[in-house]
């Protein structure tokens, strides 16, 4: 399941939450350096490099793109550089940092979300695309925030280790679940092949698509 | 990756005035998209096409299929008229990549796939198919994976397409539309094979468009299937792999269409197995003396000289497997 969405907060104040959580305050550490070395590469007057740096208006060169999407049932309406991916979207801007980051290939399956509904790696869609598509990620799983039937069954059969690789497998796996490509564990490994787990919880985690498939939903 | 234009197509002729003007088409994006992080694809332009109505599968009025060009991998895997008439196109796409790109993958740009090698890949090697003149690292480099058939002194790279391998071994029919109108062409034509131009992967135009590949009528009734073998149990490109089709009539082979995969810089025709194959009787040992010419011209390097009795070991059994039942 994905943990990501409550990440530790640094010394969390009682009844609200820290301005200051694990992933601001690298990227503020990061800064001081980060601003010295751009300055003196790039000079000033440059076009930014960053393919998810928030472009707030179009560029008149034609290498930004206005998207409206539906985000796990939230109107999003942006505009966005064409070279930034699904993934970097959500991460870098969208704040929804559940949707995992691993090989930015198509190769690892970690940023696997849905798009209208199919599984895809949001590594590979720019999100230029995505114009009047619904796409949900692991924190769109359930309406209400509740588990679902597959994360639970991730919990109760212990399938992760590091969890990095896990909210890509419960986003395949749903998906799986309702391709109806559950027929055996044959199946399912054959169907989940696209998710890679390093910490090698493939055994646990067709257990736990199995569980889900055949126990409702 | 390097700043481009992006604009969606709403009509096949507002696509192909794009492309003409020098617009790079984008369908499913899988292997465009990882390529051009790469920097391996610097396209200025894109235009986004899978919107239009490219996407239709249905059997042809004398029994073949017509798959449209953006119809996705997964879709025309899936498809009840794919399983029935054609299985082995089903599972050449079932065995290939992973759920989620299938997804996305579109059959046009499935065909269009550019190759998977490592020096290809790695804008800091020379490699002519990127940066024609610049030398072929992997003649001398790690070549275990490269091809052994249709090669040059300017490329070794396989053909990754595991669809294109069903398509080349049925003699499928590419259908294009362009600025000078439409044309369709076989797609042992269309593919071609590096000789001295190893850039130029397809027959293809300014501006053309894949419209949809068909598969001609085969008679029936046929067995066909196909076979992949490779490093992996799954989500792995092929070391080696067969299309096999087979029209057996009275106990003789009438029709036999062989292909592979894995081994040639295009997909690789089997025209001398085929030939033997037709006219006989089936038995264990036609099947062993096809595959003992399934390999006729190839030639190894370094590293993957294995594949050469891989292939025929790969061709028997898929003979086997289709032809062997009485």
């Amino acid at each position: 399941m994905s943990t990501d969405a409550q990440e530790p907060e640094l010394q969390p104040e009682e009844g609200r939450p820290s301005p200051l959580s694990r992933r601001t305050f690298i990227a503020a550490t990061g800064t001081a350096t980060g601003v010295a070395v751009a300055a003196g590469v790039t000079g000033s007057g440059t076009r930014p490099v960053s393919a998810t740096e928030d472009v707030a208006s179009e560029l008149a060169d034609g290498t930004t793109s206005r998207v409206s999407f539906l985000l796990n049932g939230r109107r999003q309406s942006l505009v966005v550089d064409n070279r930034a991916s699904l993934l970097d979207l959500l991460r870098e801007r969208l704040d929804l940092t559940g949707t995992k980051k691993g090989c930015d290939a198509g190769a690892c399956g970690a940023c696997t979300v849905h798009v209208d509904g199919r599984r895809v790696n949001a590594c590979l869609t720019f999100a230029a695309r995505l114009d009047g598509a619904q796409v949900t990620t692991i924190e769109g799983l359930t309406p209400d925030g509740d588990l679902h039937p597959l994360q639970r069954a991730f919990i109760e059969q212990d399938a992760l280790q590091c969890g990095f690789c896990t909210p890509g497998q419960i986003m395949s796996g749903v998906a799986c679940i309702r391709e109806g490509h559950t027929g055996s564990p044959e199946e399912i490994r054959e169907w989940m092949s696209g998710n890679i787990c390093r910490c090698g919880c493939y055994v646990k985690i067709v257990r736990a698509v199995a569980q889900t498939a055949t126990g409702g939903r | 990756m390097f700043p481009f234009t992006y604009t969606r197509a709403t009509s096949v002729h507002e696509a192909i005035e794009a492309g003409e003007r020098g617009g790079r088409y984008i369908a499913g994006g899988t292997t465009l998209v990882d390529l051009m992080r790469e920097t391996v694809e610097r396209p200025s332009a894109l235009v986004d096409i899978v919107g239009l109505p490219l996407s239709d599968v249905s059997a042809t009025p004398r029994g073949g299929l017509r798959i449209g060009a953006l119809a996705r991998m997964a879709d025309v895997a899936a498809d009840p008229v794919v399983r029935q008439t054609y299985p082995a196109v089903a599972q050449a796409l079932e065995l290939s990549a992973s759920a989620q790109l299938r997804n996305m993958a579109t059959i046009g740009g499935n065909v269009m796939q550019r190759p998977r090698c490592a020096y290809f890949r790695d804008v800091s090697a020379p490699c002519n198919r990127r940066e024609p003149g610049s030398g072929c690292s992997a003649l001398e480099g790690y070549n275990r994976t490269h091809a052994i058939l249709g090669t040059s002194e300017h490329c070794v790279a396989t053909h990754p397409s595991d669809l294109a391998v069903v398509l080349t071994a049925f003699e499928a029919t590419v259908h294009l539309v362009g600025p000078e109108g439409r044309r369709a062409t076989p797609i042992g034509h269309f593919l071609l094979p590096p000789g001295d131009t190893p850039d130029q992967e397809q027959d293809l135009r300014p501006g053309e468009l894949i419209v949809a590949l068909e598969i001609p009528p085969l008679p029936r009734p046929l067995r066909s299937g196909y076979l992949k073998v490779r490093d992996r149990e799954s989500y792995e490109f092929a070391l080696t792999s067969v299309a096999v089709a087979l029209h057996i009539r009275g106990g003789v082979i009438h029709t036999a269409k062989v292909a592979a995969g894995g081994v040639g810089t295009i997909p690789w025709k089997l025209p001398a197995v085929e030939q033997h194959l037709v006219g006989r009787r089936p038995s264990p040992d036609l099947w062993g003396q096809a595959a003992e010419r399934a390999a006729d011209g190839a030639r190894p390097l370094v590293h993957n000289g294995f594949k050469t009795e891989l292939l025929r070991r790969t061709v028997e059994r898929q003979l086997r497997i289709v032809g062997g039942r009485s």
